[in-house]
């Protein structure tokens, strides 16, 4: 997967239904491939915020910008390139966990700064929120101890402020 | 004032200035046809939904204003889907109703449902499900304000039953009628930059071989004096694409025609050979560029368009301008005086006197038929671009005919050419000639049709006969699919596979009479000009003229699909075309 193909895309909507469907019919048919999409509210309930992950070449981003700009219900359009922002995804996992290798997981969450959310006799649910490549490592080194079930939110971004501390400094050092 | 949500939708459209509907009633529809009785506006009755959109569609490109269809849910919605695409493509304004069953019946799979606003969410400019009938002034206004404003559009708005049924109590809202509309995610750009409309005239004072590339929104956006200002002023050629016919007079000394696969070799060969494109209003369409790795090679771009998305869309523009065309094109003839005016351009003898070089060496030919022989269809529409006013409304269908129409046509007004380019609707002749009819009834109104266009939509002659809509429909009846044959001659060596349709199944004469039309047929050059003659003179019924026209007729000049602009093939008579 290769970062510098891919954008941020935040896209402040009108909360109507149907507003999902337009926006990711508008990609499937004009052939833009979505990477992430997360959709939520905002603090107005009359916007939703959809953070989608593009996956292009520049030029075909300005298209995909204006195009879904033409969209009635689409207020706004900011892209975040991927050093100007602020990003997180959310994963959640059931991996196997039985008494001889669960320690080692348990530790794995500890240095990940994940959280554990249920026990079983041979496995474990757990969550990790942080930045994409971090929720990525950790996704890699779990796969080793079998995933039984997994699943990402997508990411969610926000600019980068200046002069303040961000994702950088403020994420945990990575094992 | 309380009105019923039937009431109340009639009553937005009485509000929106509409004066015709083109429709057709069904059961999710049925309660809001109750009050079309006590309005002043007419409603068309058409015998297939899609003849109620062409006939929109007709009626707002001969009127500028934006033609309205009815129609009911599920399959009455479906069948208009193919005009809402045309629209779309074509930037049509219109506004189509479609009843849907009521809304605690959505999501059910009920008796004639369909999701219409899923299904058209990629071919309207926007659409709507208004489930509340206090709802509905404030959707009619927008739909309205969507469809006529920035990139003209087709919008729809979906109504569910029970919302307009008076027996439903969900039916009752308080009239109210809104002044504005509010809608935070719609800002169409009108005005240019200031900055690149300074660019844009640099580089025209600058360019030795400017030409300038007239497209259909010229025509939406009521540009065609500016654009003509701006020709006259700088003295620079103009081509009119397929969209944009009539938006500068076809009689015009700087008038080169119609560019693209079928443009005459002049518009085609200028645009190939310039040193900058004035692009106003035009799309850049793979029909007018062909190979666009190939297309206009040496030339720097001014696009202006009222569309951002259409600015570097397929061709970057050294000046790209997102802006009403007629406010552009004037900004545009100001900033080229404040810069010394057209007297500030270099000498353009040379290219002028190439470009009268090849208007004299390929000029638009045929073939006079020989005794004994089909007419040609060149010829039938001659006599017929002769034999009527200068301000006729010409409709045609999609295919030969409409490139021969397009062709040898002289449209020196706006607003005469009714066609169907983006989306190539074969069938759009017969229906949009008929809302163009409606729309402009002090014009007469020709139909340029083929015989398998014919047969698709033919039905709506019961409509016009039953409306008294005179409209005149000229069919080049060549007995084929004219266009795939001609494909299938040059490109799969005459190897015709389900092409041929017969000269006189169905007998074309006969079906218009049946249909309460007048018909006549058409088969030798001297019967001509008596049956349009005879024609012209019908002003109460709907005249049907089935001319019989040579099938190895082919269109030409041709650029063969894939190839750059350079590969024009031009008739067999002017030789290779002088590359």
């Amino acid at each position: 997967m290769s970062v510098s193909k891919e954008h941020i895309l935040t896209v402040l909507v009108e909360n109507k239904p149907g507003v999902l469907a337009r926006v990711a019919g508008l990609f499937a048919r004009r052939g833009f491939n979505i990477v992430s999409l997360a959709v939520a509210p905002t603090d107005n309930a009359r916007f939703s915020r959809i953070t989608v992950v593009v996956d292009v070449e520049s030029a075909p981003l300005e298209q995909i910008v204006k195009q879904l700009d033409k969209l009635v219900n689409v207020v706004k359009i900011t892209e975040l390139a991927p050093g100007d922002a602020v990003e997180r995804e959310m994963l959640l996992a059931t991996v196997t966990a039985p008494p001889a290798t669960r320690g080692e997981v348990v530790e794995l969450v500890g240095v990940f700064e994940g959280r554990i959310l249920s026990v079983g006799s041979q496995e474990l649910t757990i969550s990790l929120e942080g930045s994409p490549s971090k929720v990525d490592d950790f996704e890699r080194l779990l796969r080793a101890y079998g995933i039984v079930a997994l699943q990402r939110t997508g990411r969610v971004a926000l600019p980068k402020l200046e002069g303040v501390a961000t994702d950088a400094t403020v994420d945990p050092p990575r094992p | 004032m309380k009105l019923d949500g039937g009431q109340a939708l009639i009553k937005s459209l009485e509000m929106e200035g509409v004066e015709t509907i083109f429709g057709l009633p069904g059961g999710a529809i049925l309660p809001v046809y109750d009050p079309i009785i006590d309005s002043p506006i007419r409603h068309v009755l058409v015998r297939h939904e899609q003849g109620a959109g062409h006939m929109a569609e007709g009626y707002a490109h001969a009127t500028g204003r934006p033609g309205v269809a009815m129609v009911t849910s599920g399959p009455g919605a479906t069948n208009i889907v193919t005009p809402l695409a045309d629209a779309y493509m074509d930037s049509v304004p219109m506004v189509v109703i479609t009843g849907q069953v009521p809304t605690s019946a959505l999501g059910t799979d009920a008796f004639q449902e369909a999701d219409i606003t899923g299904i058209t969410m990629g071919i309207t400019k926007h659409n709507f499900l208004v489930t509340e009938a206090q709802d509905i002034p404030r959707a009619i206004r927008e739909a309205f304000h969507i469809a006529t404003t920035g990139r003209p559009g087709p919008v729809l708005v979906d109504i569910p039953k029970d919302i307009v049924d008076p027996r439903n109590p969900r039916s009752a809202m308080d009239w109210y009628w809104p002044e504005k509309v509010d809608l935070p995610g719609y800002h169409p750009v009108t005005t240019g930059d200031p900055a690149m409309i300074r660019r844009a005239a640099e580089l025209i004072l600058a360019s030795e071989r400017p030409v300038i590339y007239a497209g259909g929104g010229i025509l939406k956006a009521r540009a065609a004096e500016a654009l003509r200002e701006l020709a006259e002023r700088c003295d620079i050629h103009v081509v009119t694409t397929l969209m944009a016919r009539g938006a500068f007079p076809d009689d015009h000394p700087l008038c080169l025609g119609m560019p693209g696969m079928h443009g005459n070799y002049t518009a085609v060969t200028s645009m190939q050979q310039s040193d900058l494109l004035i692009a106003l209003g035009s799309r850049f369409d793979d029909r007018v560029t062909g190979k666009v790795d190939a297309f206009a090679p040496d030339a720097k771009i001014i696009h202006v368009d009222i569309d951002p998305a259409e600015l570097g869309k397929v061709r970057r523009p050294d000046a790209g301008i997102a802006g009403d065309c007629r406010l552009v094109i004037e900004e545009l003839i100001v900033a080229i005086d404040d810069l010394g005016g057209p007297e500030a351009q270099p000498d353009r003898t040379t290219w002028k006197s190439t470009i009268s070089g090849w208007c004299e060496t390929f000029p638009l030919t045929y073939e006079m038929s020989e005794p004994g022989e089909l007419l040609k269809p060149q010829f039938v529409l001659e006599t017929l671009r002769d034999n009527t006013p200068d301000d006729c409304i010409v409709a045609s269908g999609v295919g030969q005919h409409q490139m021969w129409a397009s062709q040898h046509w002289k449209f020196n007004h706006p607003y005469t050419w009714v066609n169907s380019g983006g989306l190539g609707t074969m069938g759009f002749a017969v229906p949009a000639a008929i809302g163009a009819k409606v729309g402009r009834p002090d014009r007469m109104v020709w139909a340029v049709d083929g015989d398998g266009c014919f047969q698709m939509t033919a039905q709506e002659l019961v409509t016009a006969a039953s409306e008294r809509i005179p409209v005149k429909i000229a069919i080049l009846n060549n007995a084929y699919l004219g266009m795939v044959r001609q494909w299938q001659e040059m490109f799969y060596e005459e190897r015709y596979s389900e092409v041929y349709l017969s000269p006189d199944l169905p007998d074309y004469k006969m079906w218009a009479e049946a249909m309460g039309c007048v018909g006549m047929r058409v088969e030798s050059p001297e019967d001509v000009l008596p049956a349009i003659q005879r024609a012209n003179e019908i002003d109460d019924r709907p005249v049907v003229i089935d001319f019989r026209t040579d099938a190895r007729e082919k269109v030409y000049p041709m650029v063969p699909s894939g190839l750059g602009n350079s590969e024009i093939v031009v008739d067999p008579t002017q030789g290779s075309g002088g590359r």
